[in-house]
């Protein structure tokens, strides 16, 4: 992290460190996961928690955002919930503990033996200057699953990856590796059960193979006084297809984190998001996408529905390597804005070192469309339920390009709940 | 059922007044045509019955079925059974077409007190409507209106007023972006809704759509007032001679 001035601990980070001393007998590790975690709690001790000076961070200055870190509670239980589309296979971590494994068409195995048996040390630590949440995770992962799916493995039912907690701290990571020319829809869910705020960091790291065809879905529906400090980490090889939804629809303090390189030739990234953001509300979804060789595409849109006193941020870097020619790459934020005391905040970058590529950005911000309101008004349509189809329609459409019925109707059901709920 | 008295509008936040003192009648069962120049006001009309914000009537009244409809909203009126068909439907991108016409028919039904439809209902209701339209299923399946082209635009605005069942049909050149196939199918859709119990007020530039859907009376439009009112023969010598020859008479 970069040097900063050494101000004064705040609750949070000294929060942060204790849980880390009272924790240290029992998270798991050999000599060399144990000594990375070590230095990751130092660099954190020194630098503290990013502020608005790191430019990262600049939107969600986290030292002053993250008031306090609720106690790792080992007693604290949770209950799976059934799969979020029929028929998937749903692989557990309740309470930030790994609940099964499985090896047919596909292995998953505890993160936690990974890290006792040391294999994890190679891939833990964090990944930038600026990888506060890289840290956070790797000092405090307890588990996780570390799923492999075969090369050409045609998996039909989607696996399901349900994280839920009770409150305390949960921290859980999730590599995974897909195999060349294997196709399969993973859903990664992170729910709060009734219970006490949360602190909850996760990072899946996933390396698609060659001419691979993956759909993975996040969702995020936090508990109302919960932080959530998440990171995707993809590896796109030659000609791999990755479509990736990420969906916030909770949470008090959201910061996500993409991070995805496109390192193959022919990979091709399709990236939506939606954001729900009410009450109280923070939520930052960060994009950092690195086109790195030659031929590659990317679309990427996102939607951003703000009500009450929400903050939403929008980061989105897009990256183009000197000889990664004939990149196409296009970017969208969209946003609703549909209260005076909610902000929102647009970071459109392109970075682009090659000459012979297609990059575009854009970035709305509006109200809804007084013709549209207008139109259904006419149509005997009250003016408060027209108002919530308009919401509604304007995160739909990007959530129908998933073009797969089922999960369609499942993620609709997400947003007109929440919807309903704060609109 | 119509009555407009005296009716002067502005558009809402400016001093434009578009309606200048407008008066007409239109009866149950009757097809009256509104005609005019480009300009004479004939669209921001159709926008002031239907309730649009963005006009403010200043002085005079609208009188539907004998009560004033100034202080009702737009939803409120359409519930009330006035119909707007649009000159340009407009494209709203995630709104189902199905889910659309469901909300707005039981939103309608359950205003009037009505109980709502059911699904099979509502599908079966839907389907003979859009058959009769030669409305193809797979359009239905798409966002409301958008890639429509402006033919499928207008037949659906009939088959929204077919399922809706209005007292009171404006239809605000719905002749304009038809070719000769299509404007023969939505005047069909048109007529069949005739009824002792309904009334259109057909805003047209041309004759041509009036040979379709033949109107009862015609009114020409000029400045934001009904300057003449005739049988449907009025529409021919308009357009055999243009506007120019009523205006002049008017301005005498």
């Amino acid at each position: 992290m970069t040097i900063q001035s050494n101000t004064r601990q705040t609750a949070a980070e000294t929060a942060l460190v204790e849980a880390y001393t009272t924790q240290l007998s029992d998270l798991p590790g050999d000599p060399d996961v144990l000594t990375l975690r070590d230095r990751l709690l130092d660099d954190l001790k020194t630098a503290g928690l990013p502020t608005r000076r790191i430019e990262s961070w600049h939107y969600t200055d986290l030292k002053t955002l993250l008031k306090d870190i609720p106690a790792f509670d080992a007693k604290k239980g949770a209950k799976a919930l059934s799969p979020f589309v029929g028929g998937a296979t749903v692989l557990s971590v309740l309470q930030g503990k790994a609940n099964e494994t499985r090896q047919d068409a596909f292995t998953a195995t505890r993160y936690s033996e990974s890290l006792t048996d040391g294999s994890a040390a190679a891939r833990l630590d964090a990944v930038a200057a600026d990888d506060a949440i890289g840290r956070i995770n790797a000092a405090f992962v307890r588990d996780g699953f570390t799923l492999e799916i075969p090369a050409d493995a045609e998996i039909e039912a989607p696996i399901e990856i349900q994280s839920i907690h009770t409150g305390g701290q949960v921290h859980t990571r999730f590599p995974v590796t897909i195999g060349a020319g294997a196709r399969v829809t993973i859903i990664e869910r992170h729910i709060a059960g009734e219970g006490d705020a949360a602190f909850v960091s996760s990072i899946s790291d996933v390396v698609i193979g060659a001419g691979a065809d993956v759909t993975w879905i996040v969702l995020q529906q936090q508990g109302a006084a919960d932080t959530f400090l998440g990171q995707i980490r993809v590896d796109l090889g030659a000609d791999a297809k990755l479509k990736l939804f990420d969906v916030n629809a909770g949470g008090k303090l959201v910061r996500q984190e993409l991070r995805i390189d496109a390192s193959g030739e022919g990979a091709e990234l399709t990236l939506r998001g939606v954001n729900l953001i009410g009450g109280e509300q923070h939520n930052d979804v960060t994009l950092v996408l690195g086109h790195n060789v030659p031929n590659t595409s990317s679309t990427d849109v996102f939607r951003y529905v703000l009500f009450d006193r929400g903050r939403g941020v929008f980061q989105g870097m897009i990256r183009v390597a000197p000889d990664a020619q004939k990149t196409d790459a296009k970017m969208a934020c969209n946003t609703l804005l549909l209260s005076d005391d909610a902000d929102f905040a647009a970071k459109p970058e392109l970075e682009i070192f090659a000459d012979d590529v297609v990059c575009g950005h854009g970035a709305t911000v509006a109200d809804i469309d007084d013709n549209h309101l207008y139109y259904l008004r006419a149509r005997g349509i009250p003016e408060n339920k027209a108002r919530a189809m308009l919401v509604n329609a304007f995160v739909a459409e990007v959530v129908e390009e998933l073009e797969d019925e089922p999960l369609v109707e499942a993620l609709e059901e997400v947003i007109s709940n929440w919807l309903e709920k704060h609109a | 059922m119509l009555e407009i008295i005296d009716l002067h509008a502005k558009i809402a936040d400016t001093d434009t007044e578009i309606i200048r003192g407008l008066n007409l009648t239109v009866k149950a069962g009757e097809v009256a045509a509104i005609m005019g120049p480009n300009g004479s006001g004939k669209s921001t009309l159709s926008y002031i019955l239907s309730g649009r914000e963005d006009y403010e009537v200043t002085s005079g009244d609208i009188r539907y079925n004998g009560e004033s409809i100034l202080e009702l909203d737009a939803s409120e009126r359409a519930a009330k059974g006035i119909f707007l068909a649009f000159q340009y439907p407009v494209e709203i991108p995630g709104v189902a077409t199905m889910q659309f016409l469901k909300v707005a028919m039981n939103e309608q039904r359950k205003a009037r007190g009505e109980a709502e439809l059911t699904t099979p209902e509502f599908i079966r209701t839907v389907k003979e409507g859009a058959a009769k339209l030669k409305i193809d299923p797979d359009m239905l399946k798409r966002p409301l209106n958008v890639g429509f082209s402006g033919g499928e635009k207008k037949r659906a605005e009939i088959l929204q007023m077919a399922l809706l069942e209005p007292k009171l049909c404006v239809l605000d050149e719905t002749d304009s972006g038809l070719d000769i196939d299509a404007l023969k199918i939505v005047s069909d859709g048109v007529n069949a809704l005739r009824s002792p119990d309904r009334a259109f007020v057909v805003i047209t530039h041309y004759q041509r759509l009036l040979e379709h859907i033949v109107p009862d009376t015609v009114h020409v439009l000029y400045k934001g007032q009904i300057i003449r009112t005739g049988g449907k023969e009025l529409a021919l010598e308009l357009e055999a001679n243009g506007y120019a020859d009523v205006i002049g008479e008017a301005a005498e």
